[in-house]
């Protein structure tokens, strides 16, 4: 509602904003400021002002190897939203320019795919993996991962696409377009900003994931969110460290929330709320 | 060249039969309007001509050839959409030359088209804007610039001018007529709008349910409408129907009498009645009028006749203006 | 736009996505099923043997699974009302014209993208710990005895932890909501007279009804199954005062290595997730045409 209100009441409410606003970002903020303290400082109590030392970073690679769960994270989370993607595309392009009559049941059963509880399959998977040595691989988590996540990004997709109005395609086709001018030079352009944003909300999802990751990897392919779970016993009481490699393990999906806002109340409520 | 024949085409989705058989033979360089209520199959038989729908049975030639099988693309024709469908990335400029892009054609000779297309339809200033930052009226005009660019055998188009606001769209119907009378290529043009179709179409298709109502020139279809559907939906306002006593007088089922039709009397005449509603505009005059046979029709008097609500009114139809029509909605 | 060619093209299109969901759906859960009627340890697999119902009626007279699914359901509820309501006023105070609304937007919905262990890492250690937590030093500042949260209050901590946590989706959702209110619509309730109160419950509240079901329904999906919160805090713990069904399962099959009896767990979350499933689902299919 845009209406005139009076200085004072806006300025009320913006302090009255800002600090529920302050007050909820304060574990991440205070996380930060821990993780450029000594270890001595970060447990001599409230202090929001750290001395600045680099020390903890440095420690997190030099003792925790903390370039390799980065990577692998990295590895996951993009690799397992491309291979979803590659399916995806596809299948949300038939659906929503060459509907059936069960495209709406198949997208809903879709759905339903992704209330069943991880931790049902947890023993069949678990299972599997330990017989084809798929257990602690990144290989088989890219595999995971891509499958919980392909019905949210087959119905993200989907609601983008079909924000194309199909007399555009038609157009392109009355207009002489083959099916793959079509795709290059009409669909493809119109329909990049809806990929990216669907790329964008599931690398967070996937990098975020920590029941498979913490189930199906030990060392090798662990990824952040296994590496900074094994910090729950001795070594959490390094503060200043695990401020350190949580402030880098969530740095980088921080700032792509930051930018994905819209996205993420589209893709999570699946289209339910725009 | 551009003439098109239709031959017992069919058409149904899954059970629903939507054309149940429609043969039309279309000559080049005409305009031709498909005129109908929504859900009458107008756009679907365009959707068939332009090749976007598959036909279930029956044949389209296109100067001659059976295109039944072909693509859009293989057919040469051009389609303008309701919604324009012009491609929001591209510039005006590249949205024009898109057909041309696809068709191979040298760059110069593209960039010739395109100019030349832009002076006719006065889009040279807005060549490099995209879709987004035109108006209506303009993208209907790039629109119909990318359609006359491939110069093709005939033009589609569908419900064009139902986005447009009131004013922009008498000038656009101008504009496409006199585009047709410069290019006189053939043109199909779907509408709901009989107004559309009287005044742009050299030949006026009427639809109802898939079927083909009557097939003529507007005045033919205005003098001599074949049946009681094709006489309510040509015209404007709509001719008054009479049945019982005042049809039997004619020996019809059922008569009708167009509003401009009648003889409009304060003392005497064949219908007695009662004004409702007066609406003085100036250059005419249309009242309401609830007959004391319990009817209610619409008479248009030309210039300002003054009568007011509630005064009585008789009226009487034209010699040779009453239009009969038999138990099963024909002509008599 | 339905041509013959195209259609079958996009039978092939649909098809990979199609048959990946029906396998990663039928083959695990059909194991998961067989497996639950079977007697089967990891540390013995040798003397697997058919179980029938054994492992279902383990867990029935088992206490600490009706512990585990009280505590599933204090936890999802617990969480819910939190998020709701305090999603609901923290909307409404950032609809308020207020000055750098972006910047309030974005520190606001940080949490939902924390990964859970380093969510309820940085409040076990640094906000909620009983010596050295931001908690025990407010105490120690007004001259209290600081409390032992996860020791006390284990389930409440992990609650406070996880509405953390999905306070943002709920609040993004609902100003998202809220900000598609008609202006029009509530100008026309100041004209008839109605005080701001009544407009929140006559107006407000209804038109946020339907973004309200979606983020109770979709939270619910995911409260089931928080897991790596209690790992990393209480394990479960003490006793199993923090344990939900996700983490009873994953002891039983990761721990215990009782393959039988964790199937049998699953198959009952199954159910319990298919319940609330079916209320969710037939929100959002509503909106699908």
């Amino acid at each position: 509602m845009a209406r005139a209100v009076s200085r004072n009441t806006r300025i009320g409410w913006t302090i009255a904003a800002w600090f529920v606003a302050l007050l909820i970002f304060f574990p991440i903020l205070y996380a930060i400021i821990t993780s450029f303290k000594s270890e001595q400082e970060a447990i001599a109590g409230f202090d929001l002002i750290p001395s600045f030392t680099l020390e903890s970073y440095r420690e997190v690679q030099s003792q925790y190897n903390y370039f390799r769960p980065f990577m692998n994270s990295v590895i996951i989370a993009v690799g397992s939203t491309v291979l979803a993607l590659l399916v995806a595309i596809p299948a949300a392009w038939a659906m929503a320019f060459s509907p059936t009559k069960r495209t709406k049941d198949i997208l809903m059963w879709m759905l339903s795919t992704k209330m069943m509880p991880a931790v049902a399959v947890l023993v069949p998977i678990y299972l599997i993996f330990l017989r084809t040595g798929l257990l602690d691989t990144r290989t088989g988590l890219v595999i995971v991962l891509m499958l919980m996540n392909l019905p949210i990004v087959v119905w993200m997709l989907y609601t983008y696409f079909r924000e194309i109005p199909g007399e555009i395609l038609e157009a392109a086709r009355m207009d002489g377009a083959t099916l793959g001018q079509e795709i290059m030079h009409v669909l493809a352009p119109m329909a990049v900003p809806g990929i990216a944003s669907t790329l964008l909300l599931n690398i967070i999802l996937a990098w975020n994931e920590a029941f498979w990751t913490i189930q199906l990897t030990t060392t090798n392919a662990a990824p952040l969110s296994a590496f900074i779970a094994s910090f729950s016993s001795p070594q959490g009481l390094f503060w200043a460290k695990l401020s350190a490699a949580s402030t880098l393990a969530i740095a980088p999906i921080l700032i792509m929330g930051w930018f994905s806002q819209k996205q993420l109340v589209r893709g999570l409520t699946f289209g339910a709320v725009k | 060249m551009g003439s098109i024949t239709l031959k017992n085409v069919r058409k149904a989705f899954g059970d629903v039969e939507v054309i149940p058989g429609v043969d039309l033979e279309i000559n080049n360089g005409e305009f031709v309007v498909f005129v109908g209520p929504s859900g009458c199959g107008k756009s679907t038989l365009l959707r068939l001509i332009a090749g976007l729908e598959d036909v279930t049975s029956g044949q389209i030639q296109i100067d001659g050839q059976d295109v039944t099988d072909a693509g859009p693309a293989k057919r040469g024709l051009a389609m303008v959409f309701q919604s324009y469908a012009l491609y929001p990335h591209m510039s005006v400029r590249k949205n024009i030359a898109f057909p041309l892009k696809m068709a191979k054609m040298p760059e110069a000779e593209q960039e010739k088209r395109v100019s030349h297309a832009a002076k006719i339809l006065n889009l040279d200033s807005y060549l490099d804007r995209k879709p987004g930052q035109l108006s209506g009226g303009q993208r209907q005009r790039v629109a119909i610039g990318r359609a006359i660019v491939r110069e093709p055998s005939a033009f589609l188009f569908d419900e064009p001018l139902s986005n447009l606001d009131a004013a922009l769209r008498v000038n656009m119907r101008v504009e496409i007529s006199e585009l047709h009378n410069s290019l006189k290529t053939t043109m199909i043009y779907v509408t709901h709008d009989q107004v559309e179709a009287m005044t742009m179409a050299d030949k006026i298709v009427v639809l109802r349910a898939g079927n083909v109502e009557q097939v003529g020139s507007p005045m033919e279809l205005y003098a001599r409408p074949a049946n009681r559907f094709v006489g309510g939906f040509i015209g404007s306002p709509n001719m008054n129907f009479l049945e019982g006593a005042a049809a039997a007088a004619h020996g019809a089922h059922a008569i009708g009498v167009r509003p401009e039709h009648w003889r409009l009397s304060t003392s005497e005449g064949d219908y007695p009645g009662t004004v409702g509603v007066a609406e003085h505009l100036g250059s005419d005059t249309f009242l309401h009028i609830d007959l004391d046979s319990g009817e209610h029709v619409i008479a248009r008097a030309e210039g300002e006749f003054p009568v007011h609500h509630g005064d009585r009114i008789f009226l009487s139809a034209q010699e040779g203006r009453v239009y009969k029509f038999g138990k099963d909605g024909l002509a008599l | 736009m339905a041509t013959r060619q195209t259609q079958s093209l996009a039978r092939l299109m649909r098809a990979p996505a199609i048959v990946l969901l029906l396998i990663w759906m039928i083959v695990p859960l059909a194991m998961t099923l067989y497996y639950s009627f079977l007697n089967y340890n990891l540390l013995n697999p040798a003397n697997t043997s058919w179980a029938g119902f054994f492992n279902y009626q383990y867990f029935y007279t088992d206490p600490a699974f009706w512990e585990s699914i009280w505590n599933t359901l204090v936890l999802v509820v617990g969480v819910l009302a939190i998020t709701v309501v305090g999603g609901i006023l923290i909307a409404m105070l950032i609809d308020k014209p207020i000055f750098g609304q972006g910047i309030v937007r974005i520190l606001v919905i940080s949490p939902f993208f924390v990964m859970p262990p380093v969510a309820a890492l940085i409040w076990k250690n640094m906000i909620m710990h009983p010596s050295y937590g931001v908690f025990a030093d407010i105490a120690k500042f007004f001259g209290a005895q600081p409390v032992d949260w996860f020791a006390q209050y284990p389930l409440f901590s992990i609650i406070l932890i996880v509405a953390w946590q999905w306070l943002p989706f709920a609040t993004l959702i609902l100003l998202t909501s809220l900000q598609s209110l008609d202006g029009e619509q509530m100008e026309a309730a100041e004209m008839d007279g109605a005080p701001a109160l009544q407009r929140f419950i006559y107006l407000t509240l209804p038109h946020m009804a339907r973004a309200i079901t979606v983020v109770i329904l979709i939270q619910t999906i995911f409260l089931l199954g928080v897991y790596a919160e209690i790992l990393v805090t209480t394990n479960g713990g003490p006793g199993n005062a923090s344990t939900n069904l996700t983490y009873l399962i994953y002891r039983a099959a990761r721990l215990n290595f009782d393959i039988g009896g964790a199937a049998a767990g699953g198959i009952i979350a199954v159910v319990l997730a298919n319940i609330c499933a079916i209320f969710l689902m037939r929100a959002v299919g509503k909106n699908l045409d």
